[in-house]
């Protein structure tokens, strides 16, 4: 019974932010702002792939985020690549990336992980700096949106909305599945117990990196599309700053639940932009006292914690 | 004039020593992260916020309150380090026996907190502090005019980092220590007050943090975002070193300066990049760092 009704709930809920989410472009809402939230979701998401469901705390996901977009940026703007094959390219170079990234992190554990994701990330972020195609310290302004396949026209936002909608909506599907797949299980077991899930003699390291990348390969997505919406890529895109945000997206809607980082993402995004109207450079004062907040009383998140309001079944995971 | 692959030798000289004097902010903050690692098993994100502080410290001393370089070299940490105390017992100990890593998260947000007040409060562009009277000039060495302000930094990183190691690893107090490290509820149980020691250790360590601000700020333009990208570089250096090792962190900070100088002069466009990269190498030729153990 206690599991129909969650099902239930959880149904109902989904039916109604799907609605919502369809309405949006009638219900006044500016769209650029809900296409750069969904980004963030996206990115939220895949970070939460890695935090949440694996237990990797990666510091530098921006670097995957970034490079992605400024690839994209640049393939559409100097070669007038087309929005899929520059998005593709994005995406593919953010895989490339979180592979090399990923071998190299996964051989320690733990805040040496964190620490040497921020570090590897960092080296992405001056590379970005002087390489002579990302602009520097300009970064890359108008960026086309393009045609999708060369037919749909996206310079409409409502158009480009509901293509961000719809990558969305796939990532999200996607991560649920990977989740609820084997080799999701799997990573929560290394998640718990390491030791033990090497034991049981499972190749560790692979599931690590694979996670990893898969991670790294939507955050790139979440760049390209998001340098799509915007038509810019600055340098802010790969700092540490954004790989910061990105955790506090995922802490605040409650890491490992899988709605968690979406609220989280429109949580934080819609205080960047309205917020600074309000209080100016006191923004980042705020959003580290959420963090500080986040991490002394509020650890499961917003998600989390009402989850945890609710009776459940001890053996319900 | 004497040339090595090209490049005259006063050159080279000149970037050693500028490398030795960041080698020695290098030192001074890694060493800081490395003992407040060992005691509390935090990773203190806030490092560089707490560096920048150091520096404001003083800044703020001299236009306002007449406080001059060598009181402020004393104040500031000494400031610095009370604000330590109170984070530790008033933020970091609810976090006692919970992962590491919400540690690192949490100095985050205190990172991001402290460097927003400075803006605010100072402004983003940079300042700078004026190099002390007994202190400016050079000596001419011959194959070298060395500043004397560089080479006092140098001196006093020096001098404060072996100093602490000198304390940490052949005195009473450091013995305390190093056996907190190893088993705080035995050495409660002994009767030393831990939480004490422990909020003292993380009051020391951001007090070295800000003594490397004050020493840096008549050298580099002091920004609010100063320590931000420098406490990157430090983990790096830190990873390099081995967590636990303090003599590690003294002696890489030092080296990774120097190298970081050396490339400035035969490849500049890598000199941001080369500690990370030699980073890279360690952790896949021995990923415990040069003095770590495993």
């Amino acid at each position: 019974m206690e599991k129909n009704n969650r099902v239930r709930d959880a149904s109902v809920f989904y039916l109604a932010a799907g609605l919502f989410a369809l309405a949006v472009p009638v219900t006044g809402i500016y769209p650029v702002f809900m296409m750069k939230l969904l980004c963030f979701a996206i990115f939220a998401c895949a970070y939460n792939l890695l935090l949440g469901f694996s237990g990797m705390l990666s510091f530098g996901h921006a670097a995957f985020f970034g490079c992605a977009a400024y690839i994209t940026g640049w393939l559409a703007t100097a070669h007038g690549w087309g929005t899929l094959p520059a998005t593709l390219a994005g995406v593919a170079v953010a895989m490339v990336l979180g592979l090399l990234i990923g071998a190299l992190a996964i051989r320690r554990r733990g805040i040496y992980f964190a620490m040497i994701t921020l570090a590897l990330a960092q080296l992405l972020y001056f590379v970005c700096l002087e390489a002579p195609f990302t602009g520097g310290e300009n970064g890359l302004q108008g960026v086309p949106r393009g045609a999708l396949l060369g037919i749909v026209p996206l310079r409409s936002d409502l158009l480009m909305y509901y293509l961000v909608l719809a990558a969305f909506v796939g990532v999200f599907l996607f991560i649920r599945r990977v989740v609820h797949s084997p080799f999701g299980q799997v990573l929560k077991a290394i998640r718990e117990n390491e030791t033990r899930a090497i034991s049981l003699g499972y190749d560790v390291h692979r599931y690590k990196l694979v996670a990893f990348v898969l991670s790294a390969t939507l955050a790139g997505l979440a760049g390209a599309l998001k340098t799509l919406v915007l038509g810019f890529v600055t340098l802010s895109d790969v700092s540490q700053a954004t790989s910061g945000e990105v955790i506090l997206m995922t802490l605040v809607g409650g890491t490992g639940t899988f709605f968690g980082p979406v609220i989280g993402a429109a949580v934080i995004v819609t205080l960047q932009e309205y917020l600074s109207d309000i209080v100016g450079g006191w923004v980042t004062v705020i959003i580290g006292a959420i963090f500080i907040a986040c991490v002394l009383v509020f650890r499961r998140g917003l998600v989390g914690e009402l989850a945890a309001l609710r009776p459940r079944r001890p053996s319900q995971s | 004039m004497t040339e090595v692959f090209g490049v005259p030798v006063a050159v080279i000289f000149g970037q050693l020593m500028l490398g030795l004097v960041n080698g020695s902010f290098y030192a001074l903050l890694s060493l800081g992260l490395a003992v407040i690692f060992g005691l509390l098993g935090i990773v203190n994100f806030a490092h560089g916020a707490f560096y920048a502080l150091g520096a404001f410290v003083a800044l703020f001393g001299l236009q306002r309150l007449g406080v001059n370089y060598w009181e402020a070299l004393l104040l500031a940490p000494l400031a610095v380090g009370l604000l330590g105390i109170l984070t530790e017992r008033i933020l970091l100990r609810r976090l006692r026996g919970l992962s590491p890593l919400y540690g690192l998260l949490l100095t985050f947000g205190l990172a991001l907190v402290i460097e927003g007040t400075l803006r605010e409060a100072f402004g983003a562009s940079g300042q700078s502090y004026p190099v002390p009277p007994a202190l400016q000039g050079a000596i001419n060495l011959g194959f070298m005019i060395l500043p004397l302000y560089r080479a006092w930094v140098i001196l006093v990183s020096v001098v404060v980092c072996f100093s602490t190691w000198f304390v940490i690893e052949r005195t009473r107090l450091g013995s305390k220590l190093r056996a907190a490290t190893e088993n705080a509820p035995l050495l409660q149980a002994f009767g030393v007050n831990v939480p004490l020691l422990i909020a003292a250790t993380y009051g020391g360590g951001v007090a070295l943090a800000a003594l490397a601000g004050v020493l840096s700020a008549p050298v580099i333009l002091v920004t609010p975002a100063m320590g931000s990208s420098l406490v990157i570089v430090v983990f790096a250096v830190v990873v390099i070193g081995g967590m636990g090792s303090i003599l590690g962190a003294i002696v890489s900070g030092l080296l990774l300066g120097v190298v970081e100088g050396f490339t400035k002069v035969l490849y500049p466009e890598a000199s941001n990049i080369v500690v990370f990269v030699i980073m890279a190498l360690v952790l896949i030729l021995r990923p415990a760092g040069l003095f770590g153990k495993e």
